[in-house]
């Protein structure tokens, strides 16, 4: 804030200097004659020199305070731990705690000032650098492979919180988008609970057939079931999920039977690949998907 | 300096092959100047064009104009291009025609260097358009280069870039930095051995102290640079592990290298633009120079702080709180001598008759524009607002501030002012201030306007974005401001080409200027000077005109 105040304040007054020099000493009519030559002057000299100097200083020691608070702050004991892995192009949250793992859809519960539960994040790279923000719950870190990277947020006012990844990290950049819910203790503590189920099982069996005899299980993971891959998202619970393709698009029926078809329909040079399912097995496998919650 | 021109021969005579070849194979530091210029004016209309695609792109939300992957060559391409290929030859195109003859030298010191770097340079553009052919682009899925300007690893590695894009881009960096460290020797080595008689360093014209400092930061800037393309090169081909974290290497030590000649890079670009801006503000406040001195020591110490700020790109990376820190102090500290700058250039012009032509017009926007970039630069200094603008638009609105509001008003400004003396014609006064009016209209519809999406979120080098973020509308008007600045730049070639055939003729000295390259005839031949000068204060040209009160009795 003083940052800003001082800004604009230098601002107005330069501004308006320059404003003033162009309008009083713009030469009128066609004058021949030179104005006094005036080559400097070190009263003045100083003058602009030690005031933007002492401004510096005030800027500076203000930012240093925010920076150390940010950068030092304690974690208190009812923080909650999450680990975020950056892929290309989705984000993977894993809460050692309490052994859950998903995707793009981060959880974290309501922090209330008076007894802070705020949420440390660990970052990592899978691959590319990465940059995790959303804007409204704090700045952004970047994930970059072998670098290890953590920041904290403690958010004080519940609902669903947009951002997405802030450094460049290859073809679909653009559609890395990630969501915070930020969930009253309650619901926070019920969405823990069903994440930590396995999802019922036998609802589907010829999609789960389809599913668990093609590639699909190399790179997806669904708990209790044969497919172990850890490429892509974990799909364990993917029903309790509002989006596909890290928020690309709504968690529909049309659209995640168009992702399983053809990914590039939505999110083209997306590292999964059109798997090539005739109608049927794509029927099958987008209800069988449909009964992970 | 009474001395008037001798042409050699009749250049028009003689059939195109010759006069083609006499250009090709040319060591005359204004032709090279000319050359390095007309080469940085083709690829800024290259550059513009991909801004357009981009711009295009981006106007509604979910546009698809371009491929995900064609609008990431285009950013690539468009920042390569535009440092590269447009701000870099410029800056050299202007300091090796006008230096020697501020100076009142015949030439540079190294003639056939400085023709090497030009066609270094050259060769630097020749293989980043390659790419889009040899980059497998005719066969393969690959093309252009699409890791970004600055190409963070590991994004360059094998493993994230197949083909061969990013090869080209990493030869074309190699080469054209061959050519700005050739270039760089060759102005240090002229401006401190090649000065006419009575030009002290304390007597050199501002333009050529400026031009110093930047070669002196090119050989420490883009040292560092060609030293990481090298190791890139070795990472791709030899089986080194530099930058490749798959097997160890650091994604960091890449950005450290980029950065130690990123934001040098800023300065080198800017200090020509100072250089420009300290020529024409006083010729057309019709004033000596306020506080001088004070303007070199500042200059200086732009050039040292200048290297010590590299890591404020790198706020987000995770970086202790200790360097953080330092590096906002270094950054914020060199707003000083900046600031300096301006209020001298005010100085100036307080209690001048100021003549607002199209040079000086272009250096009033770059004033404005230039503290305004500046103050955008200090709220990105403070690391913890950087942790939200970092990256975002509201950066690229900044550096654009910077190099579009800053330097290329300037770089406008130098060819209305100096165009009458490599031609010997003036610009047309009307179609330049059409041309101002335009691009200043156009700039501020888009770079003013880019700043807002930034604070909403929004981050940089995205082919496409969502509805419903609030940011539909300010990209909407930052891509209506390209219209205008597309026009303002086709007014100003057009100028340049009708100017160039039939402008009025400008004779030796059209703005009553007091810089020794006023003096000789316009264009000026080959020799420059057929006796060389004797000056003996800062503007020996006022003291000619003004024996009664020559500066050398105030200096």
């Amino acid at each position: 804030m003083l940052v800003l105040v001082t800004v604009a304040a230098i601002f107005v007054v330069v501004f308006g200097l320059l404003a003033y020099v162009v309008v009083r000493f713009r030469r009128r009519y066609h004058d021949p004659s030179e104005p006094p030559q005036i080559y400097g002057s070190t009263q003045v000299e100083l003058a602009w020199t030690v005031i933007p100097v002492l401004v510096v200083v005030a800027l500076f020691l203000a930012s240093a305070r925010v920076i150390a608070s940010i950068q030092n702050a304690r974690r208190p004991p009812g923080a909650l731990e999450v680990i975020v892995t950056g892929h290309q192009y989705w984000w993977e949250y894993r809460y050692p705690d309490l052994k859950i793992t998903t995707a793009n859809e981060l959880h974290v519960p309501l922090s209330d000032p008076a007894h802070p539960t705020p949420t440390f994040l660990t970052l990592l790279s899978a691959d590319t650098d990465h940059s995790f923000w959303v804007p409204r719950l704090g700045g952004k870190t970047d994930l970059i492979p072998n670098h290890p990277n953590s920041m904290w947020i403690d958010p004080h006012e519940k609902g669903v919180f947009l951002g997405q990844c802030a450094q460049y990290c290859g073809t679909q950049h653009a559609k890395m988008l990630l969501r915070v819910y930020v969930d009253s203790r309650a619901e926070f503590d019920r969405w823990v609970r069903m994440q930590q189920q396995p999802p019922p099982g036998g609802a589907s069996p010829l999609g789960q057939r389809v599913f668990e005899s093609t590639a699909c299980v190399n790179c997806h993971t669904v708990s209790g079931s044969r497919a172990n891959g850890k490429f892509g998202p974990d799909l364990t619970h993917l029903m309790t999920r509002e989006t596909i393709a890290s928020g690309a698009a709504a968690n529909t029926h049309e659209m995640l039977r168009l992702w399983i078809k053809n990914p590039d329909a939505i999110k083209p040079g997306s590292k999964m690949p059109a798997m090539g399912l005739s109608d049927p097995d794509l029927d099958a496998v987008t209800a069988y998907l449909e009964t992970l919650r | 300096m009474s001395t008037t021109a001798i042409t050699l021969s009749d250049t028009t005579a003689r059939p195109v092959t010759l006069r083609f070849h006499e250009w090709v194979t040319t060591v005359d530091h204004k032709r090279l100047g000319i050359l390095y210029v007309v080469y940085a004016l083709i690829f800024l209309l290259v550059g513009g064009v991909e801004a357009t695609i981009m711009r295009l792109q981006l106007v509604r939300p979910h546009n698809d104009f371009v491929s995900p992957q064609a609008f990431n060559r285009m950013f690539t391409m468009h920042g390569t291009t535009m440092i590269f290929f447009v701000a870099m030859p410029l800056v050299f195109g202007f300091a090796n025609y006008l230096v020697p003859l501020m100076i009142g030298a015949r030439d540079m010191a190294f003639p056939r260097l400085n023709a090497f770097s030009l066609w270094m340079t050259a060769l630097g553009g020749l293989f980043l358009y390659f790419s889009f052919l040899g980059g497998d682009g005719l066969y393969g899925a690959g093309s252009a280069p699409d890791v970004g300007w600055f190409a963070y690893a590991p994004l360059t590695a094998k493993t994230f870039s197949v083909g061969h894009s990013t090869d080209f881009w990493t030869l074309s960096l190699l080469s054209s930095g061959i050519g700005s460290i050739g270039t760089a020797i060759n102005l240090i080595a002229t401006i401190l051995c090649m000065r006419c008689p009575g030009m002290t360093l304390g007597k050199m014209p501002l333009l050529v102290w400026l031009n110093l400092v930047m070669a002196g930061l090119v050989i420490l800037a883009v040292s560092p640079l060609s030293a990481a393309q090298i190791m890139l090169l070795i990472d791709r081909y030899l089986g080194g592990h530099f930058f490749d974290t798959q097997a160890g290497g650091s994604a960091v030590i890449w950005m450290h290298f980029f950065w130690i000649f990123g934001h040098p890079e800023v300065y080198v670009l800017v200090l020509p633009a100072f250089a420009f801006a300290s020529e024409i503000i006083p010729v057309f406040s019709r004033k000596a120079i306020f506080g001088y001195p004070v303007m070199v020591l500042a200059t200086i110490a732009i050039g040292f702080i200048g290297m010590s700020v590299w890591a404020h790109h790198m706020f987000t990376i995770g970086m202790s709180a200790g360097a953080n820190t330092f590096f906002v102090l270094s950054t914020m500290a060199i707003a000083v001598p900046t600031g300096i700058k301006i209020f001298n250039w005010l100085a100036t012009m307080w209690g001048g008759k100021l003549r607002l032509a199209t040079p000086m017009l272009f250096c009033i926007a770059f004033l404005f524009q230039f503290l305004v970039a500046g103050l955008t630069g200090v709220t990105l200094a403070v690391a913890p607002l950087d942790w939200q603008l970092g990256n975002s638009y509201y950066v690229v609105a900044h550096f654009h501030y910077v190099i579009v509001g800053g330097i290329l008003f300037t770089v406008f400004g130098a060819f209305y002012y100096w165009f009458p003396k490599a031609s010997g014609k003036m610009l047309n006064e009307e179609l330049g201030k059409l041309h101002f009016w335009l691009f200043l209209i156009g700039f501020h519809l888009t770079f003013d306007f880019m700043h807002v999406p930034g604070i909403l979120g929004m981050p940089r080098r995205i082919y496409t974005y969502e509805p419903g973020r609030g940011w539909d509308i300010w990209n909407l008007i930052v891509s209506v401001g390209v219209l205008f600045q597309a026009a303002g730049i086709l007014i100003f070639v057009f100028n340049l080409v009708w100017s160039y055939f039939r402008g009025k003729a400008a004779g030796k000295d059209p703005w009553n200027a007091w810089t020794l390259e006023w003096s000789t005839s316009s264009p000026p031949p080959v020799y420059n000077y057929a006796t060389i000068p004797t000056v003996r204060s800062r503007r020996p040209l006022w003291d000619l005109k003004h024996p009664e009160d020559p500066d050398w009795r105030y200096e």
